[in-house]
């Protein structure tokens, strides 16, 4: 497959793992790298990169996935919604399993109620379009990759002059998290991998911001060897000089980002303070639709409240501090014996992005 | 959810194109986009184009690759 194929050549890979290990040569100290991305989470294990690098560069998983990140009252809500009458839920796949306080939207779809998985936001508003007598709600999950195509749909809802379709958001965004894990004195982060994807849209310059941090950030691709290069880079940073936030993946980010995508996200979206799972409330970090798109927005229509304060994780579930980077899988109690893939208590090991479940598939 | 998957432009009418992938063909949005052409290699996400893949750049970090001694 073009484009991706290139990016998994092993003999670069074994090449860039030997000058990774040229650079560390004769370190004592250890390297923490965050990989914000779940997606960079699991390339790591799905290609084994653990055995090519140096055993004092530790990746350190980040907040990175939207559906690990959203709380427990929105998956309640989702599930009340659900059950109301002539309701058809449509959501991305990933969400199915995540567990609520006492259920979740895969139970409640085995219960009898219509919940579909759809690929993309349009296919649920061509649900919405096929059937004039039922009201369809989106979950709309997902960061700044993802959100502009959410947006590009209610544009569209508003053009046709669709009643019957809503959208319920949970979108955030990630630079304001950055921020908050930069500030927290408990994390010791060397540098960050930025999310390839994100990055697309925002831009590079939208992470100016850590310059403050003086933190080393390089945004990689998907790849083994974009993320390869993107360690190397790392790396050059800490020994060459003054931090800075390099682009690794130019063959898709761009200083600017996608303009045209920030435009729709401006133009439908309002930003707004966001529950994160295992973060607590950030700031400015979510994202609502605007006045003028109220139709559309289903915690309008439904009257749907968030409970004050916000639920808490089950006692022992580690998600929150696993997000944070604080904690690895292994260190959760219920990790692999009570919590599973089958059996999910918290959204890391749901979402196929989450570091609980990609530790279990690619560990045991 | 970050997961985007390079694409290759193989039709287009308005805002719709038709993209492949080895034996994947799927039709997505390209609203998101300036200009995309037949032959463009996209990232495609959720269905829909969210960025073009700059070939140049692509060609340059594989040689950079190539010739970086160990």
């Amino acid at each position: 497959m073009k484009y991706i194929d290139e990016y998994r050549n092993f003999k670069l890979a074994d090449k860039l793992s030997r000058r990774i290990h040229k650079l560390v040569d004769g370190d004592s100290r250890n390297y923490n790298f965050m990989e914000v991305c779940g997606t960079h989470t699991n390339t790591f294990f799905k290609f084994g990169l653990r055995s090519l690098l140096p055993k004092n560069i530790q990746l350190i998983s980040g907040p990175g996935c939207p559906v690990c990140v959203t709380d427990t009252s929105y998956i309640d809500n989702s599930i009340r919604l659900a059950g109301l009458k002539d309701i058809i839920i449509t959501t991305f796949g990933d969400m199915m399993q995540v567990p609520g306080s006492h259920s979740s939207l895969y139970e409640e779809r085995a219960k009898g109620c219509d919940i579909r998985i759809v690929y993309s936001s349009l296919d649920a508003l061509e649900i919405a379009g096929h059937n004039p007598s039922r009201e369809i709600v989106f979950l709309a999950v997902g960061f700044e990759t993802t959100a502009p195509t959410i947006g590009i749909a209610i544009l569209e809802a508003k053009r046709r002059n669709i009643k019957n379709f809503f959208i319920y958001s949970a979108h955030k965004l990630i630079p304001p998290a950055l921020k908050q894990l930069s500030e927290d004195s408990d994390i010791c982060i060397d540098g960050f991998i930025l999310p390839a994807h994100v990055s697309a849209i925002i831009g590079r310059d939208a992470y100016d911001f850590l310059k403050e941090f003086n933190i080393p950030a390089v945004i990689a691709g998907f790849e083994p060897l974009d993320m390869l290069q993107g360690i190397a880079m790392l790396l050059n940073q800490l020994k060459h000089g003054k931090p800075k936030i390099e682009i690794q993946y130019d063959r898709v980010v761009k200083r600017k980002g996608n303009k045209k995508a920030q435009d729709i996200l401006k133009k439908v979206f309002a930003v707004s303070d966001a529950e994160w799972r295992g973060l607590g409330n950030i700031p400015r970090s979510g994202l609502k639709l605007r006045r003028q798109f109220r139709n559309f927005d289903a915690e309008n229509y439904f009257k749907i409240k968030s409970p004050r304060p916000p639920l808490k994780d089950k006692k022992s579930c580690l998600c929150g501090e696993i997000l944070k980077g604080k904690n690895v899988p292994e260190d959760c109690r219920l990790f692999a014996r009570v919590c599973t893939p089958e059996n999910p208590k918290g959204p890391c090991m749901v979402s196929s992005e989450g570091s609980c479940s990609i530790y279990y598939k690619y560990k045991t | 959810m970050c997961l985007g998957v390079p694409m290759k432009v193989v039709s287009k009418r308005g805002d719709k194109a038709e993209v492949k992938s080895g034996e994947t063909k799927r039709e997505i949005n390209i609203a998101l986009l300036k200009d995309v052409g037949i032959g463009d290699y996209v990232i495609v996400h959720a269905g829909f184009a969210i960025e073009k893949i700059n070939k140049e750049r692509a060609r340059e970090t594989l040689e950079i690759l190539r010739e970086m001694q160990p």
